[in-house]
């Protein structure tokens, strides 16, 4: 069952512990995170079938990062699930520790793809997808998540048409939508809207979600893909999120896309997020 | 109604090209392994696929005129266990998709075979978009992707079942479709059991040589064997000839052991850039191990290759069997 107040909590966790990577590297991306802080916590401690310790069971569900920039915030998941020692975290980024900005599939257990190059994590998805289809692992679901900035890379869109093309409903994407790529609102940038309109004519079916609602964003993933057992239209999700979500400074400012907090900064802002996840309902605040 | 033809007349979808082994050796190898899957860019009749697609339609994809979607599709196929091979132009497989081959294959070690066809300047008139003379200089420096170019259908058959299981992404060069013979029962010069002696990783010594040895891959060794012979016949020089089929890893041991016995020192014939292939492989393996050369250079110039029928093409830059016979007697003139 759905325990809205335990996503609340867990989505606080990654955003704390981004901010303490981070000032081990001394740079990060703190609000692509912290807009996905809600469906990442949704996906691990709710929706995905994982087993504690087992990284690579066969049957488990998997997810490409495909905005690979948001590892520095599934790192600690990834201990907290005993997929990785949780004392790695605390080498993040330095020489001979495995965990770096973009996530290396090869080193880090529980990194079901490498990823960083933007664009390409559709197409991933959707192989993986496909050939849980023909082994027969028709239980396991691929979710991949997307940011809404790299959209503007031509081979999502290929992997959209194929999706359809190919049935693939064990493909489930959610959309970290918070209009915000490095140089400024994606709409200025290069715009992106409409986008339900733009997934529904490629043949997906697409659900639309507050994605700072963590039990509703857990909801709607788990109501979208039930598996590959039957050939069908794949699956979006899309996430309305705030870049930089639970930190008011980066939420009003939007010049948070790459950067470091100094000490002073950073206390400020581990005060604000430890306030916010201790009171469920102020996310929403 | 049916048009009245020509007989002379063909099209795309029914003719053959006779060395395009790899969908009939594919669908015979994927009766016993059921990793293996075939993905094409809307090709399935220029590389012949179609031959697997007809047997095994289930583990077949068309992913439309979509390179870099198809590249990335494999890599996830083959993180969950399959063994997809991917097929499509040599100048689109390793031009548009270097990205997708560096950090979707090769970094995370995918097992995806890439089968690169209409490799160098064989598409002829096509023009430079459809020409790959730069495919393996891009791709050489790529950790952990391994490079070979079978010259003809049995060796391209022995390539396909050597290399199924070797770790990470392995980058097919092959030709036209109409590649003259020279490993099978009709191979014409090729000594005897040279596709038994066909090795992933080796060099292929295809004719022993006292004077001079030419290195040659794809295109260039049936015509490399002609000159050679035509050289002993003539008895003006001794000339070996070693198919370097395998680009990557680069048997350099065996290359510099050539070297050190061939006293008018190597030529490389390829059908390439001189810029970036085997001739700078080797330039650079000789001068590892303290070897100063000789080492002569048949290829492209560095320059677009013009507008021509293929074998117009190797004509003009001597990679035919005349065009290296010229080079070698050059070479031995010189002493």
């Amino acid at each position: 069952m759905t325990d809205p107040a335990r996503l609340a909590e867990r989505a606080g966790f990654i955003r704390r512990e981004t901010v303490r990577l981070i000032d081990i590297a001394k740079t990060g991306h703190y609000s692509s995170v912290f807009s996905a802080a809600e469906i990442i916590a949704a996906l691990y401690y709710d929706v995905m079938r994982l087993r504690r310790g087992e990284p690579d069971w066969p049957e488990r569900d998997r997810l490409v990062l495909s905005k690979g920039h948001v590892a520095v915030g599934v790192y600690p998941v990834l201990a907290d699930w005993d997929f990785i020692p949780a004392e790695v975290l605390d080498g993040y980024t330095r020489l001979g520790n495995p965990l770096g900005d973009h996530p290396n599939m090869r080193d880090i257990p529980g990194i079901d793809f490498s990823s960083g190059s933007l664009g390409h994590g559709l197409s991933v998805g959707l192989g993986m997808a496909l050939a849980a289809r023909l082994r027969g692992l028709t239980q396991v679901r691929v979710f991949v998540l997307l940011g809404d900035g790299e959209l503007h890379e031509g081979q999502n869109w290929e992997a959209a048409m194929a999706a359809a093309h190919f049935r693939a409903s064990g493909l489930c994407a959610v959309l970290d939508r918070n209009h915000y790529s490095l140089d400024g609102d994606t709409e200025d940038v290069l715009a992106l809207e409409p986008l339900r309109d733009k997934w529904r004519s490629f043949g997906w079916e697409v659900t639309e979600v507050d994605g700072h609602d963590a039990a509703a964003v857990a909801k709607a993933l788990s109501a979208a893909v039930a598996g590959a057992a039957t050939p069908g239209p794949p699956q979006i999700v899309i996430a309305d999120t705030i870049k930089g979500k639970g930190v008011t400074f980066m939420e009003e400012s939007r010049d948070w896309h790459l950067g470091w907090l100094a000490p002073a900064d950073r206390d400020r802002v581990l005060a604000e997020l430890t306030a916010g996840s201790a009171r469920p309902d102020a996310q929403d605040a | 109604m049916e048009a009245k033809l020509d007989p002379a007349s063909w099209s795309l979808r029914t003719a053959r090209n006779p060395s395009f082994v790899a969908g009939s050796v594919l669908s015979d190898m994927a009766s016993a392994d059921e990793r293996i899957v075939v993905l094409t860019a809307d090709l399935e009749y220029s590389n012949g696929t179609h031959d697997f697609r007809e047997v095994w339609p289930e583990r077949f994809f068309n992913v439309g005129i979509a390179e870099h979607n198809m590249m990335t599709v494999a890599a996830g196929m083959a993180a969950v266990g399959l063994v997809p091979y991917v097929s499509t132009f040599a100048s689109f497989a390793a031009l548009v998709c270097a990205e997708q081959i560096r950090t979707d294959l090769a970094y995370p070690g995918m097992k995806v075979r890439i089968l690169a066809h209409h490799s160098g300047f064989s598409l002829g008139y096509y023009g430079t978009s459809h020409h790959a003379t730069e495919d393996v200089g891009m791709l050489r420096p790529i950790a952990g992707l391994s490079i070979v170019a079978p010259c003809d259908a049995s060796s391209l058959d022995q390539c396909l079942r050597q290399t199924v299981d070797i770790d990470g992404p392995v980058y097919i060069r092959i030709g036209r479709g109409r590649d003259a013979d020279v490993y099978g029962a009709d191979g014409a010069g090729a000594i005897a059991g040279a596709a038994a002696a066909w090795r992933f990783g080796s060099i292929t010594r295809l004719r022993a040589g006292t004077d001079l040895t030419v290195l040659a891959y794809g295109a260039t060794v049936a015509p490399t064997l002609e000159a050679a012979i035509e050289a002993s016949r003539t008895g003006r020089v001794s000339v070996g000839v070693a198919d370097v089929h395998t680009l990557k890893p680069l048997d350099t041991e065996a290359i510099v052991a050539l070297a050190r016995s061939s006293p008018l020192g190597l030529l490389v014939a390829e059908e390439h850039n001189i810029v970036g292939g085997l001739g700078s492989a080797v330039a650079d393996c000789l001068m590892t191990a303290g070897l100063g050369g000789p080492l002569h250079r048949l290829g492209v110039p560095d320059e677009y290759v013009p507008v021509g029928p293929p074998t117009h093409l190797y004509r003009h830059y001597a990679l035919d069997s005349e065009g290296i016979s010229a080079e070698i007697a050059r070479i031995a003139a010189r002493g």
